[in-house]
Formats: structure tokens, sequence, C-alpha cells
């Protein structure tokens, strides 16, 4: 049996979770309602509340949800999330246990991993065959290489997705709504050691480069805050708004608001122009839905070519002002 | 406050990665090699919190005899001592394998604070410093971008997705894993790396029965998921071409 873990907060359900589905269903090799040759998929949903999380999966082409309540699981922490996996876990006795690679589960599957001395393995991107003997892609050195790695030792093993990796969209639908089961969610609340606040936003972002029809970005190969007027230039020319990869808002050269990735904004514009990316995963999460992408910079292999529709390899600093003029050209 | 903090020796990013024959891994002769980033981090912020609160800051390691190179760099930079896990298996051994390694050195040790970056720029586990936690039995948080050390214990800023944070509360001893950006880092001055020859470096064993949790059956370079249209030619033909595109193909313009 495969054992998925929803994630969800107060009552709303993250869509991460549907391709997680997806994922299993791929795993489970088959139709997954228990129909010959495939394996049963079971989709875990835990939290305080859960409101319409349950029915809202329901639809998926999975044998059962389960559903566990306990007041101890909000808000988060991976204590109390730690102790209600594993015992699920050791309930359910599934083979494998599939989570959506968010930072909640960054936060707390390696714990779960640890105490129950089984195999984990994150940021996968891709299955090979399936059941007991899939292999799992993930990206490795900053997606410069990708690896086929079995997991090791006793099941369940545990199974993170990269967000975007699967489609929400590829998950099959049953022929009827799945049977939404209760099942204890067991949490002691006196072993929980994180006392978390309420989540909250810094000051309100000027920019909403969400709503932005072009954006240029800068990474790393810009080199110098003085330089990003190359990036300036560019956009005025193209009607675009400046972003930036992590390292340059870590730099402050630019503002946190302006940072593109799985920790900063995710967008979808017409037009990306990527100026010296490399295309760390964390930077193309949030960027790779973008209609059209170019992207420039001197190192062919890097992985931001592998999701660019126009490439070209060279220095920024001759292209960038090339095009500049090309388009004041126009 | 008695720190410690984790780091690793990474390929550099200018690195270009070549496969070894079998392709199960990377041809290490070919590599050069730096501190992973986020650990720098981490390192920044155990030198910091130092200043701040008195103590030590305890550098740990686990590879081979060439992660000395980024050991001493962390003791040029400022920190106190280190320990080294040394091990050639322990090179490209998993996010487990490394965790049991480090924690079995740092038990004894009596960390009341463990930092280390959220993950590495080579296998990206994102799972070391969890791991050690639960091992030395300390509570932990992830993806920290603020720590303020009160009396009970810590007060940390965890970052949440797209732009979201939260406060949490927790006693010490504990583990946090530090983001990217959290501080400006520092570098080495001259009197720094003087001192860091003089500095010790504890050498430990690998604790016996180490087990690694997964195993690498292929490695390969991606394949690309869209059909890229590369230009070439000089900056100005370049420009021209890829304007010309992107009015007539993609309608981006």
């Amino acid at each position: 049996m495969i054992l998925v873990i929803a994630e969800q907060r107060e009552g709303r359900l993250n869509r991460a979770t549907l391709e997680t589905i997806a994922a299993a269903q791929q795993l489970a090799g088959g139709r997954a309602e228990g129909a010959a040759g495939g394996m049963p998929i079971k989709v875990a949903v835990l939290g305080a509340t859960t409101g319409s999380v349950a029915t809202d999966l329901a639809p998926a082409a999975v044998a059962e949800v389960l559903v566990g309540e306990n007041a101890a699981l909000e808000p988060y922490t991976p204590d109390a999330f730690v102790m209600a996996v594993q015992a699920l876990i050791e309930q359910q006795q599934p083979q494998l246990v599939l989570l959506p690679h968010t930072y909640q589960t960054r936060d707390f599957a390696p714990q779960l991993a640890a105490r129950m001395r089984r195999s984990l393995i994150t940021d996968v991107t891709g299955v090979k065959g399936s059941g007991a003997g899939a292999t799992f892609t993930r990206p490795m050195f900053q997606g410069k290489l990708s690896a086929d790695v079995k997991p090791l030792g006793e099941a369940p093993h545990i199974i993170t997705f990269q967000i975007g990796a699967f489609r929400a969209d590829a998950m099959q639908k049953g022929t009827a709504a799945a049977t939404v089961t209760r099942v204890d969610a067991a949490v002691d609340a006196s072993k929980i050691r994180q006392k978390p606040e309420a989540p909250f936003q810094e000051a309100k972002a000027a920019v909403d480069l969400s709503q932005a029809e072009r954006i240029v970005a800068v990474g790393r190969g810009i080199k110098t805050q003085e330089n990003l007027a190359v990036a300036e230039k560019l956009a005025k020319a193209l009607g675009a708004e400046v972003a930036a990869s992590r390292p340059i808002c870590d730099n402050g050269w630019l503002p946190m608001e302006r940072q593109i990735g799985s920790s900063g904004q995710t967008v979808a514009p017409k037009l990306y122009v990527a100026l010296g990316i490399s295309g760390a995963i964390q930077h193309l999460v949030g960027m790779k839905g973008s209609r059209t992408i170019v992207a420039i910079n001197k190192d062919a292999d890097a992985p931001i070519f592998e999701v660019a529709d126009y490439g070209i390899v060279g220095d920024l600093f001759e292209i960038a002002p090339a095009l500049t003029s090309e388009l004041e050209k126009a | 406050m008695k720190i410690a903090v984790c780091i690793k020796q990474v390929p550099t990013r200018e690195w270009q990665p070549r496969l070894n024959d079998d392709k199960t891994w990377i041809r290490e002769q070919d590599v050069s090699y730096e501190m992973n980033e986020p650990d720098a981090y981490a390192l920044e912020e155990a030198l910091r919190l130092r200043e701040k609160h008195g103590g030590e800051v305890v550098v740990c390691s686990a590879g081979p005899a060439r992660v000395q190179q980024v050991i001493r760099e962390a003791l040029a930079r400022g920190a106190d001592r280190a320990v080294h896990v040394e091990d050639d298996g322990l090179g490209a051994a998993d996010a487990f394998a490394v965790a049991d390694a480090l924690a079995g050195a740092m038990a004894e040790e009596k960390f009341d604070l463990v930092l280390t970056g959220l993950q590495s720029d080579d296998q990206g586990h994102a799972a070391t410093g969890v791991v050690i936690a639960e091992r030395l039995g300390m509570p932990h948080s992830t993806i920290i971008m603020e720590v303020q050390v009160q009396d009970a214990g810590l007060r940390i800023k965890r970052e949440l997705e797209g732009g979201w944070f939260q406060w949490i509360a927790m006693p010490l001893p504990a583990v946090l894993t530090i983001q990217s950006g959290i501080n400006q880092l520092r570098y080495a001055t001259l009197k720094g790396i003087m001192a860091a020859k003089k500095k010790e470096i504890r050498k430990a064993a690998v604790p016996a029965g180490l087990q690694r949790v997964q195993q690498v059956a292929a490695l390969a370079f991606p394949t690309k998921s869209k059909q890229t249209q590369m230009i070439g030619g000089s900056a100005a033909e370049a420009a021209k071409e890829l304007v010309r595109r992107l009015r007539d193909e993609a309608r981006a313009l």
C-alpha cells in the first residue's frame, strides 16, 4: 500500500498534494482503486480541523481517504507531525510514504525517517518502475546532474516530490468517490518542544511581480550591484520589471520582494529573460511556468538552458546592451 | 554558549561535472572544492551569537582528509576549534550517514546550540541538520532567518513559502538549519588565517555500523524538458535574431 500524506492548512488543501497523488498513481502501476496489479493508495489528511479537505480529495482514484484530527496538530510543529505520522504508519503498514517536498515536509520528514530508521529520498522529480522496485530520479549538484536513487533498508520508504514535477491535472479520478475513514491521530502534546506564533508577512510588497507581463531577472552572473544598470536598461526597453535570484537579494542588491523562486515569488509572465542565472532548482520552480523563457549565460551547461525556449551562450555584458539597443531601434 | 556549526565541503559553483566510468558518481579527481554556501551563513550566525553572548564556536565536518580545506577556512573566519570525522567513504555518503557520523562525534561535546545550512549544494537532501537533532535528542527548526537567544531558550524566525515568516520559541539545546541571506558574510583576514594554523582540530573516528539509506544507481546529465533554440553569432547578431524571434515566433514583444 502507498500512503500519501496530504498537506493542508486550516482546512485548505495545498495543491501540491494532488501532484503527489499523481506520482503515487504512477508508482502504483495501474489504476489505483485496488484493481489487479496495482498497489492500493490511501491519502491521509492530518490537522486540528481539516474542513472539506477529505471530500476535496475523495474524487481521486485512490482506495481510501483517511482523516486524523487532533487539536495538537495546529499550529504545525515538526514534533507533533512526526508523532501523528509515525502512529499512522504503524497502524497502516504502507510500503511507501509519499509527501510533497514543501517547507513543511522538509521540516518534519527527515525527523520521521531518522526516528523510524527508514530511508528518505527528497526532492524527487521522476519515478522509474513501480512498486517496491522503483527507482527515484532527483537533482544533484544544483541540478547539474540527475541521479536515479534506490532506497535501502526496511519498508516503508519515505519519498518527497518536487513541486511541479508531476502535474495535478494528470491525477486520475475514480469512478466513484473514495471512502473517507476517520483514524486516530495520536499526539502526546507534552512532547511538543516548538511553540510557534502566527505566520506573518514582512512589509507589504510594493511590487506584484506575479502580475508583470515581462520580467528581466538577474543572477550571480551580474557580479556587482553597479552592474544592475545593464538589466535595468534592458527591462526599460522591454517594458519589463526587474527581478532576481536569491543570492542577489541576499546581498541586498535588490529588495527581497523582487526575488523569484521557492522562497520568493512564483511568476508566469509572457516573457522571462534570465541574465546570468545558472538555474538552481529553487529558482526554476518560481519561473518555469513562464510562456517564453530567454536565457543568457556564459556557461552552456547551466541548468537554466533546460527550461529556456531561446538561449544565448555568451557574456551578458555584451549581449544585454546589444539587445537593449536592438529593441530601442524598433 | 557552546555552539557547533556543521559545515560541508562541496564542489565549487564553477565546476563542470564529469562522471566516473560506471556513471554512478562524479570523477572526484576533477573537482575543486569550497564551503557549502548555506553552511557559511550558519558559521557567520554562530560567530555573531558568540560575539553577543560569549562562549565558543566549534566547527564540525565529516569527510576525507580534503575537507580540512573548509575546516581551516572556518577557523580563519573565527571559529575556535574543530572536530573532523575523517573517512574516505564519507565524501559521497548520503545525509543520514553524514548526520550519524557527525552526531556520534558531537554527542560528548554537549553543545547548547547546533547550526548548519538548510541544505548542501552537492546532494541537496535538506536532511542532515534535522537528523542530527533527532540523534542528539534535541528539538529543531529549519530554514531560519533570525536567531534570538532568550533566558529560557531561543526565539527564531522561520521562513515559510511565498514571503511568509513565523516566530517560534524553543528550549535549548537545539538544532537550527540556517537559510542563506540571514546575515552578511565576513571573510578571513590575514591575521585570522595565521591564527587558524594554531587552532585545534580533533580527529574523530567514524562510528561503527554506519548505514546509508539510499544508493545512487545511475548519475546522468539531465534531459532537457524543452527544445531550446540556441542563437549564435556576435552579440549584435544574436540580439537582432533574438528580437526577431521574440516578435515573430513567440509574439512576446
